[in-house]
């Protein structure tokens, strides 16, 4: 079931376009298996790389000979960190990122940092002939102990990851820190506050202190890296992927093999799913510098095991709630500790964690401390809303919990305390015109939450996932019109999930075109200017405004050629409804498509390039209501209903939205009840299969019943909102208070699988 | 270099000959060496569906067949799903639907899907649910994916029985939105 | 993946020949839902694969009254679920086939091939075991038969020799009043390995109120699927009631001694095989009551 709620008070059907539920532009290739992803390139002359990883979890790399690889028939070529010039100009420093240190996750130097850490690439004719190479490649490692987890990594006298890592401190989100000097796992300690948290304390009635804890967990997405490199001797460097980001890939390409980005096209092919992992790449100056020791085109496809092995998932974390509330609800104060694992590297989503935790809520006292820290895991990437999920699963268990305790109605208590706009946050940052009370009172009102449960063994759960979005990074987007009266948009805004067509609609609405007079292309570094990654909910927001921004230069442009042909001042032209009028003479019209027609007549074809840097898509809420029934003697959830709730501004393609909302809860559902890296103590993940890596099936859940929010983001022309992120963050705490509803015990550590809930309820039964 | 062994087969009604070593699966023969990038691979060990096959009449994850084992076959890739006359109501029913967002696992629930509707044009959820789980999907939640099987199996029945739509050519998308206003 | 030999021979005698030749260098294709995987995953070295899918003998699947079920070696899961007379005959069987894996496994994975695998977690496995099913071998030395409760050696080893193959594994026809049912307990609902398992069958007096003989086998629980000899046997002659079950799921336990491992823990383990044995017999019972 599908509800839209507008909450602007504005007309439904106000936009002609938006709203509507065309087919999408790259549809038909893709349902007739046309499209092209990743490692669906095929070249003559290909050749098959393949990357030696690390067996051990923490290791220093005495030596590696390459020879009796080189030596079988079919091995055109080795490479190892000695390939990748940025790795001989400079040492490591962990702290300061960038390029440096990403190529050091493509192409360990000194020191493996987690099982499955790259250490060697073999290019071969056949991907069976690269593997048999591998084999033969002889690394001599020195075996160091493991710092498996933030728990021993912050010990006192813990083993260090790296010799030159210190400590940073920072008050403020965003600035750099200063430099502690303290050598150290935690690469970096943000504190934010506001208020004073022991006198807000001492005003509660009632006061919450729990620690919740969550694993290492993965993106998931079905289709593993895969890039194909071809560098033509003393040529260009051409790369096809599978990316977020193509502008990124190639910045940091031409950094890493130190080579002028004019060097170097990168052509995105489709992309199989990202969620955040994919906005960094680890394949693609590898194949580049295979492909210039060979002379031929490189492809690198990662199987499955490499994928969970070596890239990255998102952050395992632990993170203290102490929260007090008067006897009205009225939360007086919160204190977090949040502790965020960012795998061998620094650079956890500690931040977003921190700055989103309790940030719908108005709450005049706050303290929250993060850490980042690093441990022998693979350095973690982006996942959708990051570092969001693991903060509202603590916060918003807490919130239900404390509910119980003032005996209140868990939506109650949140709209009791929900921030208004002009309210500061942690952050400091005055709230926006975001519909928070607004999600939180349909959620309320919605029949879901007060329709009966029907059995024993059963529990509501309810909860909502702030997603806190900053900046945008910029985009462009050129139009062409063509002379039938269609548009040609082009944009480098790679498509994750349907953003083709989403932004096509804020073309077609301002142009008075339909969806389908306009066709969306998504094109290479040489073909659109530079375009940020897809990701951070930006694109049918950023990349829609700089589409529009081109649309309304285009109408200009046409305006005047009418204005030509009427023999006016072009501000004596207007445009309506798609249709040109001339004000001097009303009788003087030309519908976009008639003057189309007459474009190469009037002073030749119009094609209008805009690009948008202004960014600032704003935060949005999300919320779930789950009902589940928990058989007790096995502890298997069996999810009943589902409901998902998104403030989206103004829907651009509503199917799309709800897939997004529906995709989203899916994997917060993964995330609260099976997914998990499991770590042996040596470090090695042993689950590193879409067998023993549980996400959930088709048989796993109900239909996801969908509310779009349309709550008007004055920021955007059409007032649209992001979608992309916000979907996952409340699925965890909503599953997790309804799973501890349905059996009486708090569960606090995800996932929440079928063994931790018998042994909850095997704990509760003996403490009676 | 092993030696490569002469195949013969039926793929999507075209007779197809190939060598392959042993070694290789029918999903990389299929991809690699006859190009036909349709087929997808998620896993290669038989857990994401996302290179479904269909081999005499029955799928299969075509990472866990021998190319060699092909021999005699008659198979069906994505790529003969749809044919010159419009696409397979399945397909049609996904665009409408909007069944898909990266499209990754799309074709392996197609391949699995007519299998389905072919057998049981009047599967209900449950069963639609149960017959897809070897297919992941992780942009879904799968609701979009089980609607558009539904109303693909609805069309058939409605169709003239060779599996195609006849009402499908035409159809605009289902506007399902119920607006509220306060 | 390594270099090998494909060798589809068309009768058995070839088959035992291009067996014996590679030893333990050789090994028998079937559905290769397994084996492809392993071999794939280096986890062991071969010279030579012996496709077994052409001969005709190992594709049998037949019934007679007199002999039983033969479910030849090359069977796929979904020939046998589909079949009518294992829907009747056979439930539990029928059960575990339709499970194993999603649509796409059971088009290729056989129940020969789930036995030879000889996994702790083989869900097949117990439910032959409590259909008194025989493994029917053939080898350079001839035929010989084994008690499927006999051809697990360990986690993915069996009993059969160098050169030897499974041909069929039959089971005999069931007796009036006889009821089966097979369950495990995975976190989802498909596409999962068991953390436990439990197959049970019952033979009922003719006033359906008494247990003739019963027969219960558990799985993920040990090194190899078991038959709980000892709580099967406590069940004979009883009354089949809730106190009969539950005596009986509770002895089940004593025959687990699992690991712990990512699957699931020792304690989840045994207590689930008691929940599992418990269930399967309540349905076990009134499947034989409406038989």
């Amino acid at each position: 079931m599908t509800t839209t709620i507008d909450k602007t008070a504005g007309t439904p059907g106000k936009y002609k376009v938006l709203g509507t539920r065309p087919v999408r532009h790259d549809g038909i290739e893709k349902v007739t298996g046309a499209a092209r992803y990743g490692a669906d390139m095929n070249m003559p002359e290909m050749l098959h790389g393949k990357i030696l990883r690390s067996p051990h979890a923490h290791a220093r790399i005495r030596s590696i000979d390459t020879s009796k690889a080189e030596a079988l028939p079919g091995v055109m070529a080795v490479a190892t960190s000695k390939d990748l010039p940025i790795i001989q100009a400079r040492e490591l420093n962990p702290g300061q990122g960038g390029p440096r240190l990403l190529a050091e996750n493509d192409l360990a130097d000194k020191k493996v940092l987690y099982k499955g850490h790259a250490v060697a690439a073999v290019a071969a004719t056949s991907p069976h002939i690269a593997e048999e190479a591998l084999a033969l490649i002889a690394v001599d490692y020195e075996v160091l102990p493991t710092v498996l987890g933030w728990r021993e990594a912050m010990k006192e006298g813990a083993t260090l990851l790296h010799d030159n890592l210190t400590e940073k401190f920072s008050a403020t989100r965003g600035g750099a820190g200063e430099d502690t000097g303290n050598k150290s796992n935690v690469a970096s300690h943000l504190q934010l506050k506001m208020g004073n948290v022991e006198q807000g304390f001492k005003e509660a009635d009632t006061i919450l202190e729990r620690e919740y804890n969550t694993q290492t967990i993965h993106q998931g997405y079905i289709e593993p890296f895969a890039c194909t490199a071809q560098w033509i001797p003393e040529g260009r460097l051409t790369i096809w992927t599978s990316t977020q980001g193509i502008f990124g890939v190639r910045g940091n390409v031409a950094a890493i093999l130190n080579i002028p980005e004019s060097m170097i096209k990168i052509v995105p092919m489709e992309i199989g799913g990202g969620f955040g992992g994919k906005g960094t790449g680890y394949l693609e100056p590898v194949a580049a510098v295979l492909s210039k020791k060979t002379g031929h085109p490189i492809k690198m496809v990662m199987s499955r095991k490499e994928v969970f092995e070596g890239t990255g998932p998102s952050s395992g974390t632990s993170i203290t709630v102490k929260i007090g509330a008067k006897k009205d609800g009225t939360i007086t104060a919160a204190q977090l500790g949040m502790i965020y694992e960012a795998g061998a590297y620094p650079g956890s989503p500690m931040v977003g964690g921190v700055t989103s935790a309790v940030s719908a809520y108005k709450i005049d006292n706050v303290l929250i401390d993060g850490y980042d820290v690093v441990c022998n895991k693979p350095k973690t990437a982006a996942y959708r809303a990051p570092g969001h999920p693991q903060a509202a699963f603590a916060a918003e268990s807490a919130l239900d919990e404390l509910a119980d305790m003032l005996g209140m109605d868990p939506m109650d208590l949140r709209l009791k305390n929900v921030a208004m706009e002009g309210d500061r946050a942690v952050t400091g940052v005055p709230h926006a015109h975001v519909g928070l009370k607004e999600v939180m009172d349909v959620m309320k009102a919605h029949p879901h939450y007060t329709a009966p449960l029907g059995g024993p063994n059963r529990g509501r759960g309810v909860a909502t996932g702030y997603r806190l979005n900053g900046g945008g990074s910029g985009s462009s987007a050129t139009i062409n019109v063509l002379a039938n009266g269609t548009v040609n948009l082009t944009t480098g805004s790679m498509d994750l999930s349907g953003t083709r067509v989403a932004i096509a609609m804020q073309v077609a609405e301002t142009l008075g075109l339909t969806a389908e007079e306009v066709t969306p292309q998504v094109v290479d570094t040489d073909s659109v200017g530079w375009t940020g990654g897809s990701g951070g909910s930006r694109i049918t927001f950023d990349t829609g405004r700089a589409s529009i921004a081109a649309a309304q230069l285009v109408i200009e442009q046409m305006g005047a050629r009418a204005a030509r042909l009427w023999e006016v001042q072009p501000e004596d032209v207007e445009f309506v409804d798609g249709i040109f009028i001339c004000t001097k003479n009303t009788d003087d019209k030309f519908t976009f498509k008639e003057l189309a027609g007459k474009l190469m007549t009037t002073g030749g074809p119009v094609t209008c390039s805009a690009m948008d840097t202004q960014g600032g898509v704003g935060g949005a809420l999300a919320g779930n209501i789950f009902d589940v029934e928990v058989d007790p003697e096995t502890g298997k959830v069996d999810i009943l209903r589902s409901t998902v709730f998104l403030d989206i501004g103004q829907a651009a393609h509503p199917s799309y939205v709800e897939g997004q909302m529906q995709g989203g809860t899916l994997q917060g559902i993964g995330w609260a009840l099976n997914e998990e890296y499991f770590f042996t103590p040596e470090g090695v993940m042993a689950n590193s299969s879409l067998l023993d890596y549980r996400m959930p099936t088709s048989l796993d859940l109900p239909m996801i019943d969908t509310v779009i929010i349309e709550y008007a983001n004055p920021r955007h022309p059409y007032g649209l909102r992001g979608a992309g992120e916000h979907p996952i963050i409340a699925p965890l705490p909503a599953m997790a208070n309804a799973v501890s509803r349905a059996i009486g015990v708090r569960m606090a550590t995800l996932p929440i699988s079928p063994g931790a809930i018998l042994e909850a309820i095997e704990k509760k039964n003996t403490n009676k | 270099m092993s030696e490569k062994i002469h195949v013969h087969t039926t793929i999507n009604d075209t007779e197809v000959d190939f060598l392959a070593e042993s070694r290789q699966s029918l999903l990389e023969i299929i991809r690699d060496t006859l190009g036909m990038t349709g087929t997808k691979e998620g896993c290669n060990d038989g857990n994401c569906g996302a290179c479904t096959v269909n081999i005499d009449g029955r799928i299969v994850d075509s990472c866990c067949v021998l190319a060699v084992e092909a021999e005699g076959k008659n198979i069906l890739t994505i790529e003969g799903v749809a044919s010159p006359e419009g696409l397979h109501p399945l397909q049609q029913a996904f665009l409408e639907e909007a069944a898909l967002q990266c499209g990754i696992c799309t074709p392996g629930f197609i391949v699995a899907a007519k299998s389905l509707l072919e057998r049981e044009p009047n599967a209900d959820e449950a069963r639609i649910r149960h017959w897809l789980a070897g297919n992941l999907c992780r942009c879904t939640g799968y609701d979009k994916i089980v609607r558009a099987v539904l109303k693909a199996g609805e069309v058939m029945n409605q169709g003239d029985g060779a599996g195609r739509a006849t009402t499908a050519a035409g159809a605009g998308p289902t506007d399902q939105r119920d607006v509220y206003n306060d | 993946m390594q270099e090998f030999e494909y060798v589809a021979p068309a009768n058995l005698e070839d088959a035992i020949r291009l067996m014996a030749e590679k030893g333990p260098r050789a090994k028998a294709l079937a559905g290769g839902t397994d084996i492809l995987i392993q071999l794939r995953g280096g986890r062991f070295q071969i010279d030579r694969l012996v496709d077994i899918k052409k001969i005709p003998e190992l594709n049998e699947l037949s019934f007679s009254e007199a002999n039983g079920l033969t479910v030849g070696a090359a069977v796929e899961c979904y020939r046998v679920y589909e079949d009518q007379t294992v829907q009747k005959l056979y439930p539990g069987l029928f059960d575990s086939a339709s499970l194993i894996g999603g649509i796409q496994i059971q088009g290729r994975a056989t129940v020969g091939g789930n036995l030879c695998n000889a996994a702790p977690s083989g869900d097949n496995i117990p439910s032959l075991i409590v259909q008194e099913a025989v493994a029917i071998v053939a080898g350079p030395n001839g035929r010989r038969n084994i008690s499927v409760e006999d051809f697990c050696a360990g986690p993915g080893r069996n009993v059969l020799q160098e050169g030897e193959l499974l041909v069929a594994i039959h089971i005999p026809t069931p007796k009036p009043n006889f009821g089966a049912h097979f369950l495990r307990f995975i976190p989802r609902n498909e596409m999962d390995i068991a953390i436990a398992n439990s197959a049970v069958s019952v033979l009922l007096d003719d006033s359906k109120q008494h247990i003739v003989s019963a027969r219960i086998a558990i799985g993920s629980v040990a090194p190899t699927p078991v038959f709980a000899r000892e709580a099967s046997a406590l069940l004979t002659g009883k009354e089949a009631n809730e106190a009969s079950i539950e005596e009986a799921a509770e002895a089940t336990k004593a025959a687990a001694s699992p690991i712990n491992d990512m699957r699931g823990t020792i304690d989840q383990r045994i207590h689930l095989v008691g929940v599992l044995t418990k269930r399967a017999l309540r349905t076990a019972i009134s499947r034989a009551r409406e038989g």
